[in-house]
């Protein structure tokens, strides 16, 4: 099937798999208020699994966007095959992070309808941002994914945490979206457009003439997205709202927000506006440069792993932007492939935490893994290999993730970074090992708590998840080609793509007057 | 000079207040209001460019404008929720996590 988008019917066709989670999300807000009734506390279990009901069928949706040819590049959205594997990224995340949540959820009461909404539209800001080719598009959708983060942020009301870190990330967030809103709103007025496609023949002419307006616009655009995927130094909020939050919510913006907020860096900044390169291609080396070294600093010096786990979630964030700086395509393929392979890990040990951490998420210090390796096997196991795929070690998809990310900087003659890189995951080793050694070769102490035994849906979602991350590492041939393909179809075409003239949707046509 | 490039400048100062507020203030809702600035500098910038540029930014200048209402909304909802744990909404004070 073909869209052109000349109708709106086709933006719903190309919407899919937006729509049926956004409904999903609508539905199970209504269903919660009628199953609830006049009873107060958590909602049937039924409601969770509607959610995860939705998110499945949109996975499918998403699977038959393969189906649409849209030959024009003058959409809203994207057609590509990028934005279809991001979509598969941040909705496995989703589903991942639902099934891992579940017995966190019934343990400190927070198992109602509302947490699932958030969730679902929370993923749809971020499928909305991963596929935006419209500076509006890419603003609302960006909102729409921060303002459910926030909110599930402080979803705990009844932890002084939860709410310090959700006004924490509140005020950073808003701050940061207000500096990307004004890069956007420079970037219109340099290139006349808030479409992408227009945009970039625009800037390639205003680069060649130094435009000072859209200069401005890309170096804030930039730093505002470095606060959301918490670049340093833009990082300040990251320790303490992923520390603050209910443990699977940590895990899932880690994951989700992370994903989405690198695959519109990818697209809009290395593809959209590759003409301004020169501008771009210096702030993220430096940016790069910091994360990769500062996060994996401070991490040596933490006693508890949840702090540990965020501090390394924004080195990761680091590694990903060498991919980035690269700008080929070969770089963008390496990003995408380590996104996939980091969701799933960052979820996966954040899950472990929160199930260790117990009633009122309390046990998140170093010490309260010793023996634990002994004492729950299967847990334990999960961990080690959660771990050692976030340090890096051969045979997990971490390792094929890191060596793609470090052959595409490479290729692209960034060796500084490469050689940071590498160094860095040295460094690394230290801290993820640090827990391993506590969970294998430290008794535990007499009056140890045990970590409750995890549900059915826990064991299932986690032992897929650690198998997902072998499988990748041990047999990463389908993996590489896969991304390999993608990020070719995401190369930026010649400056003038368009068959059609390429007015937005809904937007009346002010050149005929 | 014409009126855009001073609005333009104009625009730019209001913005560069609102930073300024959000980086030496403390006390949340005065945080928040300085954020609210920001995302109203960047409506005048829009709308200056209108002139010009076509009436696609007078229609962005709406979505800003829902979208910080929704802002709004859960930006003090979560300033109350923290209220209630500590009777006050001077960031310097919340210590739970270092800062």
């Amino acid at each position: 099937m073909i869209l052109d988008f000349s109708s709106p019917i086709d933006y719903l066709w190309a919407l899919l798999p937006e729509v049926v989670l956004a409904a999903t999300g609508l539905l199970v807000l209504v269903v919660d208020v009628f199953q609830r009734g006049s009873r107060s506390g958590p909602s049937r279990a039924w409601v969770g699994w509607t959610a995860v009901a939705g998110v499945l069928l949109a996975l499918v949706a998403n699977g038959y966007l393969l189906e649409f040819e849209a030959p024009g590049r003058s959409g809203m959205i994207a057609m590509d095959t990028f934005r279809i594997a991001m979509n598969f990224v941040i909705l496995g995340a989703t589903a991942l992070g639902l099934f891992l949540a579940f017995d966190y959820l019934r343990r400190e009461g927070m198992d109602i309808g509302e947490f699932y909404f958030l969730v679902l539209m929370a993923a749809v800001g971020m499928m909305l941002l991963a596929g935006s080719r419209d500076l509006i598009v890419v603003f609302v959708s960006l909102e729409l994914m921060s303002l459910s983060a926030y909110v599930l942020t402080g979803f705990n009301r009844k932890d002084p945490r939860s709410a310090e870190a959700a006004l924490k990330y509140f005020l950073m967030g808003a701050f940061a979206s207000g500096f990307l809103l004004y890069g956007i709103a420079l970037l219109f007025g340099a290139t006349g457009s808030t479409n992408l496609a227009l945009v970039t023949s625009e800037v390639t002419r205003g680069a060649q003439e130094g435009n000072l307006l859209l200069y401005a616009g890309v170096a804030l655009v930039v730093v505002g997205f470095a606060f959301k995927i918490s670049a340093v130094p833009f990082h300040m909020w990251t320790p303490d709202t992923y520390e603050g939050a209910p443990t699977p919510v940590t895990g899932y913006m880690a994951a989700g927000v992370k994903a989405a907020g690198f695959a519109a860096l990818l697209r809009i900044v290395t593809v959209e506006l590759a003409p301004a390169a020169e501008v771009w291609t210096e702030i993220l080396w430096w940016l790069a440069v910091l994360t990769m070294i500062v996060p994996n600093l401070i991490a040596l010096a933490q006693d508890s792993v949840k702090r540990m786990l965020a501090y390394s979630s924004i080195a990761h964030a680091g590694y990903l932007l060498v991919g980035v700086v690269a700008g080929s395509s070969a770089g963008r393929s390496a990003a995408l492939l380590y996104l996939a392979v980091y969701s799933v890990m960052t979820i996966g040990a954040f899950a472990v935490v929160g199930l260790v951490a117990g009633k009122g998420d309390s046990r998140t210090g170093l010490a309260d893994y010793r023996g634990l390796g002994w004492r729950r096997p299967l847990l334990g196991g999960l961990m080690v290999i959660f771990l050692l795929s976030l340090a890096g070690f051969p045979p997990t998809g971490g390792f094929i993730g890191k060596l793609y990310l470090l052959i595409a900087a490479v290729d692209a003659g960034h060796v500084a970074l490469a050689v940071i890189l590498v160094v860095t995951s040295f460094v690394s080793y230290y801290y993820y090992l640090r827990v391993i050694w506590k969970m294998y070769f430290e008794e535990a102490p007499e009056d140890a708590v045990l970590p409750a035994a995890p549900g059915g849906a826990f064991r299932l979602a986690a032992v897929v998840a650690a198998l997902a991350i072998l499988v990748s590492g041990l047999f990463p041939g389908r993996a590489i080609q896969t991304a390999e393909t993608v990020g070719q179809d995401l190369a930026p075409r010649p400056a003038t793509p368009f068959s059609q003239p390429a007015v937005p949707m809904g937007v009346p046509d002010t050149t005929t007057d | 000079m014409d009126i855009e490039t001073y609005s333009l400048i104009l625009s730019a100062l209001l913005f560069a207040i609102g930073t300024a507020g959000v980086l030496l203030r403390r006390n949340a809702i005065i945080m928040f209001m300085c954020i609210e600035l920001m995302l109203n500098a960047v409506n005048l910038t829009l709308v200056v460019f209108s002139r010009s540029l076509g009436i696609e930014a007078q229609v962005f200048v709406f979505f800003v404008m829902a979208v910080a209402a929704a802002e709004a909304a859960v930006g003090l909802a979560i300033i109350i929720a923290i209220f209630r744990h500590y009777e006050l909404v001077d960031v310097d004070r919340f210590n739970l996590l270092k800062w």
